[in-house]
């Protein structure tokens, strides 16, 4: 009757590769814990580097998030509300950069951005602008593969949102704007709030679009994860600490968010 | 009586055509009345502004606000229209008096004016120390009256009601619905009431405007509709048996059966009687009935402290019985009775 007395068989062929899932998601973070220089560490923490490529990561990761909200809900709602011709093209086009190689969009965004691209050179001309190789080329690169995690979360919100509130707020006096900022935003804050989290844990871990797009100078676009693979090479304690530190950061934010926004609905 | 609402609709909806003229007095309230699927909440929406008019056109307080062959139209938000949507979809985000003051503020009104106007609806629908529950805090019957509330504080020229009772209990609805009625009374602009109760219409609306397959079928105050309907619909409505068939003094041919009625009309016409009216026997009666007819028993159901006994033969029929002659006359479905009708208790109309 009750499911706490009768107990819930698991057939060992399921109860096996789960097990061995969990572990291999959760070993590695345990070799993080266990490899640790423990000793050392309140040092090394102190060390101008670090602090300066955490700052630089939490930094661009905001920007790079906000940038996401302020284009991707407007665009997430055109998805959602209107009917236009090639809508279902512009929704694939959209996840492409969920599922590109982002060393590839690296690429692609050095042949729009950089000096010598389609806007890239115009920027450069007329406002003098270079993007490549700058932090604001690291919130770009960030942004770039973020987004589509933010558009695709809003969008699913905004599907589930009964959009007749929005006629009702047009028969009190609302324009479609107003609707949308006073009544519909207001609605799927839940899953804005989701999106920009998953955006932002995202934007932080970059690498591959960031170091080709943005390249790897301390101070100005070098994140954590490019810090980290750095110091692979010359101090493996190093490169552990830093590890360390950018799961500490992403768990912490994750877990405070999670219970603040995401687990209410 | 000046008209206010102007309107001829003609909209349509998943290859389904409606297409309706109405015309409301300012102070007026209207019911819409009809079964599910004949088009009463595609009107309301047309008037609203929420689904567009593909002919005819919409005219409120002398201003045309949709007229398809003159490419008018006027969007939602700028129509001097208040709606109260069935399931009311207050914000649920907002306070009631939030809620409240979301039309006023869209109107023009700052925030002090609106959050004022606001406050003084919901002292007036009884709610004014409820204004910071949100919707989901309220009872069925307090949201109704915060969506009554939003829909009036824009002081609007046409008020919609869409099934304004029907997502409450039995008992709130009573209540609800003398509230209802007179805060209708105090309007001072059109009102129509979008229905598929009877009961709502009649207490609520002053005209009934029955619509069936998104046309009018039939309209006029209470007690002509009651008294004299033209639809199976109508008749099932007010519980009164309906024939149409041809006329020709005090007798009604109604298929094969010629009724014998009390008033005289020519040509095409209806005969309606109450189920009451219909006596049974368990064989031909001898004496004064002049309507006579054999029928068999299709089905017997409670009705308060009677029996009905649906009858077919000749014509289908409504019959009231005690259960003192029901268990005399032992009906049950497939028996075959005599049906009896006093030409005093019928009522003929030209059709």
């Amino acid at each position: 009757m009750s499911r706490g007395v009768r107990r819930q068989r698991v057939p060992v062929a399921l109860l096996v590769p789960a097990g061995l899932g969990l572990a291999f998601l959760v070993l590695p973070l345990a070799g993080l814990l266990l490899r640790a220089p423990w000793t050392t560490l309140p040092r090394r923490l102190a060390e101008p580097g670090v602090l300066t490529a955490l700052r630089l990561s939490l930094e661009t990761a905001t920007v790079a998030t906000l940038l996401c909200v302020t284009l991707g809900v407007p665009l997430a709602w055109l998805l959602a509300r209107v009917e236009f011709p090639g809508r279902r093209l512009v929704r694939a086009l959209v996840t492409v950069p969920l599922v590109l190689p982002p060393v590839v969009g690296g690429v692609a965004l050095l042949l729009v951005f950089g000096r010598r691209g389609l806007i890239g050179s115009w920027l450069d001309e007329t406002f003098g602008v270079t993007l490549p190789f700058t932090t604001a080329g690291v919130v770009l690169a960030e942004a770039f593969v973020a987004m589509p995690f933010l558009v695709i979360a809003v969008e699913g919100a905004l599907r589930g949102a009964d959009p007749r509130y929005e006629e009702a707020a047009a028969t009190l006096g609302a324009g479609r704007f107003t609707a949308f900022t006073r009544v519909t935003l207001p609605l799927v804050a839940p899953g804005v709030a989701a999106g920009a989290v998953l955006c932002w844990a995202r934007a932080l871990g970059e690498f591959g679009a960031t170091i080709t797009f943005a390249g790897n100078y301390p101070g100005r676009t070098q994140t954590m994860p490019l810090a980290v693979y750095l110091a692979l090479e010359t101090d493996l304690q190093a490169a552990i600490v830093l590890s360390l530190i950018l799961l500490t950061v992403s768990v912490v934010i994750l877990a405070a968010l999670r219970d603040k926004w995401i687990g209410s609905t | 009586m000046r008209m206010l609402l102007d309107a001829h609709l003609v909209a349509e909806r998943d290859g389904f055509t409606l297409d309706v003229r109405l015309r409301i007095a300012a102070g007026e309230v209207v019911a819409l009345l009809g079964p599910n699927g004949a088009g009463k909440t595609t009107a309301l929406r047309v008037l609203a502004g929420l689904h567009p008019l593909v002919a005819g056109h919409l005219t409120l307080d002398g201003a045309d606000l949709d007229r398809p062959d003159r490419r008018v139209w006027t969007p939602p938000e700028r129509r001097p229209v208040g709606v109260v949507f069935q399931d009311y979809l207050l914000f649920p985000h907002l306070s009631a008096l939030d809620n409240v003051a979301f039309g006023p503020r869209r109107r023009g009104a700052d925030r002090r004016a609106a959050r004022a106007r606001a406050q003084e609806w919901l002292d007036r629908v009884g709610l004014g120390d409820q204004a910071r529950r949100r919707p989901r805090q309220l009872s069925g019957g307090q949201a109704q009256r915060v969506a009554l509330a939003r829909a009036l504080a824009v002081d609007p020229a046409l008020l919609l009601l869409d099934e304004p009772l029907a997502a409450l209990d039995a008992r709130t609805r009573l209540d609800t619905r003398a509230e209802l009625q007179r805060h209708l009374g105090a309007h001072s602009g059109a009102t129509l009431l979008v229905t598929h109760d009877p009961l709502d219409a009649l207490v609520l609306a002053d005209r009934l405007v029955i619509v069936e397959h998104g046309r009018v079928v039939q309209e006029g105050d209470a007690a002509t509709v009651t008294a004299r309907p033209r639809t199976d619909y109508v008749a099932r409505l007010v519980g009164l048996n309906l024939h149409r068939g041809r006329a020709d003094g005090h007798a009604v041919t109604v298929g094969e059966l010629a009724l014998t009625t009390a008033d005289t009309v020519h040509g095409d016409a209806f005969v309606a009687y109450p189920p009451a009216a219909v006596a049974l026997h368990p064989s031909r009666p001898e004496g004064s009935p002049r309507n006579v007819w054999a029928a068999t028993v299709t089905g017997v159901q409670r009705h308060g402290d009677n029996l009905r006994v649906q009858l077919t033969g000749p014509v289908e029929v409504a019959a009231d019985v005690t259960p003192a002659a029901a268990a005399h006359l032992g009906l049950i479905p497939g028996r075959s009775v005599w049906a009896a009708v006093k030409a005093a208790e019928t009522r003929a109309y030209p059709a």
